[in-house]
C-alpha cells in the first residue's frame, strides 16, 4: 500500500504543495491559516485532510480549488503553478480541473436542480441541447433524475448534496475537492454520499481530497490521513483498511 | 457565458426580487418619458414652425430679378461702362423658361404698384399687389372672412384688414389688432373703383371697353408708348387678416387683385421706365418674378440655374439657417432637462444593482467556486442592468408618447376654447424611438459598470462564507 501510493507519487503526481503558507492578517494581528505545508497527492488518490476547527484544512483546500492565492510557496497541480496563473486561467482551472463540494451544499436557491448542475456548462459555453443531456446524465448518476425540477429548497439534504456532487462532475475535472461534504447530514446520508464519493474515485478515477473533522469516516473511505494543526501538517498515515483500486468488494 | 444564457439568468434575476427591479425600471421608463417628452416637443415645434413657414411661401420661393437693372442702377453716373445689355430682359420668355425648369411649380410675375382707390367717392392711396390663384392655400388667408377670387381674371379685390377698417373711417393705426377680418364683412359685395395708370404700346387704345375711361397723361412719342390713366371697378371679395409688414412678396400690401386680371390692365410700374429707356421690344418687361419651388429643399438648385440664366435670384432661405440652429438650441436644452430624470433613473439603476450584489454574494461566490470567470460575473450583472434599461427605454418611450398626445389633446381643448384652430406640436419621430431606447440601454450599461466590476472582483472565499 505504502510502495503503490509512493510510486504514483513520483509518476503521477496530481497535487504537490510546497513550502505553501496563507496568512491574513486582521487589524494588527497575523492569522497563519496555512502555514507552511508541503505535500503531494498521487492522482486517483482520496485523501483526507484532517484537523479541528481553525487548524487551516478549509484554508488549505481554497488554495488547492484555486479560490484562494498563497501568500508564499506553492501549489502545482497537474503542472500547474496556480499562483502564476491569472484570474481568468484560474477559473478555467475552477471550471475543467477541479469540482468542488461543500458542506451547505451551495445550491443556487433560485434555479431548479437540472439548472444547476448545468451551471458549469453554460461557463464552459456548451450547447443548449448537450447541456440538458449531460445534466440528466449527472443526476442520473447520482441517483436524482426524478427530481431535476426541483428547487433545491425542496429537496433534502442529502438529496442536496447529491445534486451538488452531479454539478461537481458534470465538467469531469480529474480532482474532487470536498469540503466537510457530510457535515450538514445525519449518518445514513452521509454514508450514501461517501459511497458516492467513493465510487467517483474508484470508478471515474477521480483524485478526492476531503477535508473533514470525522476520523472515523477519513479512516473508512481515505487512502491517507493527512492532520494539520495551527495551518502546519502534523501528522500523516497511511490507511490500512482503506481500499485501494480492485478491492472495494471487500468494503461493507 | 453566451448571450441567450446571459439574457435567461439576467432575466430569471431581476424576476427574482421583482418589486425591486420593477421599480428601478419604472425610474427608468420615468426618465426616458420625460426625455421623449420633451425632445418630441422641441421637434414638433420645429415642424410646426416649418409647416407654416413652407405654407407661408417664404421658404419655396425665389425672388428673380434682372441684372439690368441693378446695374443700371448702380452704374448711373458712370457713361464709360458698356451698357449691360448682356443680360437678358425679365419678359414673358424668360418666365416661361424659368418655369419648365426642374422642381419649379409655378414663376409668376410681381405686380405692386401704389395707386388710388375710390371708395363711396372717397379717395384713399394705397399699395396694390396682384395674386396668383396658388396663394389660395396660403395660410395668409386661412382666417379670412368672405372667399378667395372666383376665377385669376375676376374684376374682385380682396382688402387687408388695415385697409377695410381705413374704408369704414376707423382709426386704422391703432389698435387694428382689436378688429378680426370678420369685423369688416359689411364691406363684403361693394364696389371699389380703382384708377391706375396704363402703359400702352404704340398708339393709344381707344376706349375698347365701356368700363374703362380714357384720359390720357402723358406721351412718349420717342417709343411710342403711352401711358393713360385708367379706371377699373373691383368687387371686394374678402377681407384678408394678415399683416401686410411681416409679409414679403405678394401678399405684401393692402389690396389684392388676381394675378390674370392685373396683367391685363398693363399697369404702369415704376421699371416701365427703365425698360423703355433700353429695350426695344414691344414685350411688356417684369420688375419681378416669383419663381415657386416643390419643395424648399430644392430652392437652392433653382435659384442656381436662375442664376445662370442671367439673373438675379435671392431667397430667403439663408435666413431659415438661423432658425435651425434656434431649434437646434431648443432640442438641446430640452434633451438635457428630459435627461436630467434619466440621470436620476441611473443612480436607481446602481443603488439597485450594488443592492443585489450584497444580496446574491453567497450566489456570486458559488458561481466563481464551480468555475464562473470574473467575466461571466461581470457580463451577468451588465446584462441585467441593459434588460431593465431596455425595458424601461420601451416603457418610457410609450409613456412619453402618451403623455404627449394627452397635453396636445388638452392643448387643443384650450385652443378651441380660445376660438384657435388646433396644432399638432408635438411629433414622435421612429428615430427618437429608436434613439430614446437605445440611449436607455446605453445609460443602464454605463449604470452598470461599477457594481458588474464590483461583483467580478468579489473575493470568492469570502463571498461563500458569507450567509
Amino acid at each position: 500500500m505504502n510502495s503503490s501510493s509512493g510510486s504514483v507519487g513520483t509518476e503521477r503526481t496530481a497535487i504537490r504543495t510546497h513550502e505553501v503558507r496563507r496568512h491574513y492578517t486582521m487589524g494588527q494581528s497575523v492569522i497563519r491559516a496555512v502555514d507552511g505545508v508541503s505535500l503531494e497527492i498521487a492522482a486517483g488518490e482520496f485523501v483526507a485532510l484532517l484537523g479541528s476547527s481553525g487548524s487551516g484544512k478549509s484554508s488549505l483546500l481554497n488554495l488547492l480549488a484555486g479560490l484562494d492565492r498563497p501568500t508564499s510557496g506553492g501549489v502545482i497541480v497537474q503542472g500547474r503553478e496556480l499562483s502564476k496563473l491569472s484570474r481568468e486561467e484560474l477559473a478555467h482551472y475552477r471550471l475543467h480541473v477541479v469540482g468542488m463540494v461543500f458542506q451547505s451544499f451551495n445550491l443556487i436557491g433560485s434555479m431548479t436542480v437540472a439548472e444547476n448542475v448545468e451551471l458549469p456548462l453554460r461557463f464552459a459555453e456548451v450547447e443548449r441541447s448537450r447541456r440538458d443531456t449531460l445534466a440528466l446524465e449527472a443526476l442520473e448518476r447520482v441517483g436524482l433524475r426524478a427530481r431535476h425540477d426541483h428547487r433545491p429548497s425542496e429537496l433534502s439534504g442529502g438529496e442536496q448534496q447529491r445534486a451538488a456532487l452531479a454539478r461537481a462532475l458534470i465538467n469531469r475535472p480529474q480532482i474532487l475537492l470536498a469540503d466537510e461534504p457530510t457535515g450538514n447530514l445525519d449518518s445514513r446520508t452521509g454514508t450514501e454520499i461517501m459511497n458516492l464519493i467513493r465510487e467517483f474515485n474508484q470508478q471515474l478515477g477521480m483524485t478526492v481530497v476531503m477535508v473533514t473533522h470525522e476520523r472515523v469516516l477519513a479512516e473508512k473511505y481515505a487512502q491517507r490521513m493527512i492532520f494539520l494543526a495551527d495551518g502546519k501538517l502534523v501528522d500523516e498515515q497511511i490507511v490500512a483498511s482503506a481500499a485501494a483500486p480492485g478491492l472495494e468488494g471487500r468494503q461493507p | 457565458m453566451k448571450l441567450p444564457d446571459l439574457t435567461e439568468l439576467a432575466l430569471r434575476n431581476l424576476r427574482e426580487s421583482v418589486l425591486r427591479n420593477s421599480l428601478t425600471t419604472i425610474g427608468i421608463s420615468v426618465g426616458v418619458a420625460s426625455l421623449v417628452a420633451m425632445l418630441s416637443l422641441g421637434i414638433g415645434l420645429q415642424q410646426l414652425a416649418s409647416r407654416h413657414l413652407e405654407k407661408s411661401g417664404l421658404f419655396d420661393t425665389v425672388i428673380v430679378t434682372s441684372r439690368r437693372d441693378l446695374r443700371h442702377n448702380g452704374r448711373e453716373q458712370n457713361n464709360s461702362e458698356p451698357a449691360p445689355s448682356e443680360s437678358p430682359t425679365l419678359d414673358e420668355a424668360a418666365r416661361a423658361k424659368m418655369e419648365h425648369l426642374p422642381n419649379v411649380l409655378e414663376a409668376y410675375p410681381d405686380i405692386r404698384f401704389i395707386t388710388e382707390l375710390r371708395f363711396e367717392d372717397k379717395p384713399h392711396l394705397t399699395m396694390v399687389s396682384a395674386l396668383p390663384e396658388s396663394m389660395k392655400n396660403n395660410d395668409a388667408f386661412e382666417g379670412m372672412a368672405g372667399q378667395f377670387f372666383t376665377s385669376t381674371n375676376a374684376d374682385e379685390a380682396i382688402l387687408q384688414k388695415s385697409f377695410a377698417a381705413e374704408l369704414m373711417g376707423k382709426d386704422s393705426k391703432r389698435g387694428i389688432d382689436q378688429y378680426k377680418a370678420a369685423d369688416f364683412s359689411s364691406l363684403l359685395g361693394k364696389q371699389i373703383t380703382m384708377r391706375y395708370a396704363q402703359r400702352q404700346a404704340g398708339a393709344p387704345v381707344p376706349e375698347t371697353q365701356d368700363e374703362k375711361d380714357v384720359d390720357e397723361l402723358m406721351d412718349v412719342p420717342a417709343t411710342a408708348y403711352s401711358v393713360v390713366s385708367r379706371e377699373q371697378k373691383l368687387t371686394i371679395v374678402g377681407i384678408a387678416d394678415l399683416d401686410p409688414e411681416s409679409m414679403r412678396g405678394p401678399t405684401r400690401g393692402k389690396v389684392f387683385l388676381p394675378l390674370g386680371l392685373a396683367e391685363s390692365l398693363h399697369v404702369m410700374q415704376p421699371t416701365d421706365l427703365r425698360a423703355i429707356a433700353s429695350s426695344s421690344s414691344n414685350q411688356p418687361t417684369y420688375s419681378s418674378i416669383s419663381v415657386r419651388v416643390k419643395d424648399p429643399k430644392q430652392v437652392e438648385s433653382v435659384e442656381n440655374a436662375i442664376k445662370k440664366m442671367g439673373f438675379n435670384a435671392f431667397s430667403i432661405l439663408d435666413a431659415t439657417r438661423s432658425l435651425r440652429q434656434f431649434f437646434a438650441v431648443l432640442d438641446l436644452f430640452l434633451g438635457i432637462f428630459g435627461s436630467l430624470a434619466l440621470a436620476v433613473a441611473s443612480i436607481g439603476i446602481v443603488n439597485t444593482l450594488v443592492m443585489a450584489i450584497l444580496e446574491r454574494r453567497r450566489e456570486i461566490g458559488i458561481m466563481k467556486a464551480i468555475g464562473a470567470s470574473d467575466g461571466d460575473v461581470r457580463k451577468l450583472f451588465f446584462a441585467e442592468a441593459g434588460a431593465m434599461g431596455i425595458l424601461g427605454g420601451i416603457a418610457g418611450v410609450a409613456l412619453g408618447w402618451t403623455i404627449g398626445h394627452v397635453i396636445n389633446f388638452g392643448t387643443n381643448i384650450y385652443l378651441k376654447r380660445q376660438a384657435l384652430p388646433p396644432e399638432h406640436f408635438w411629433a414622435v419621430p421612429w428615430w427618437l424611438v429608436g434613439a430614446a431606447v437605445a440611449f436607455a440601454f446605453v445609460v443602464s450599461l454605463v449604470s452598470g459598470l461599477y457594481p458588474a466590476g464590483r461583483a467580478a472582483r468579489l473575493d470568492p472565499v469570502q463571498a461563500l462564507r458569507y450567509e
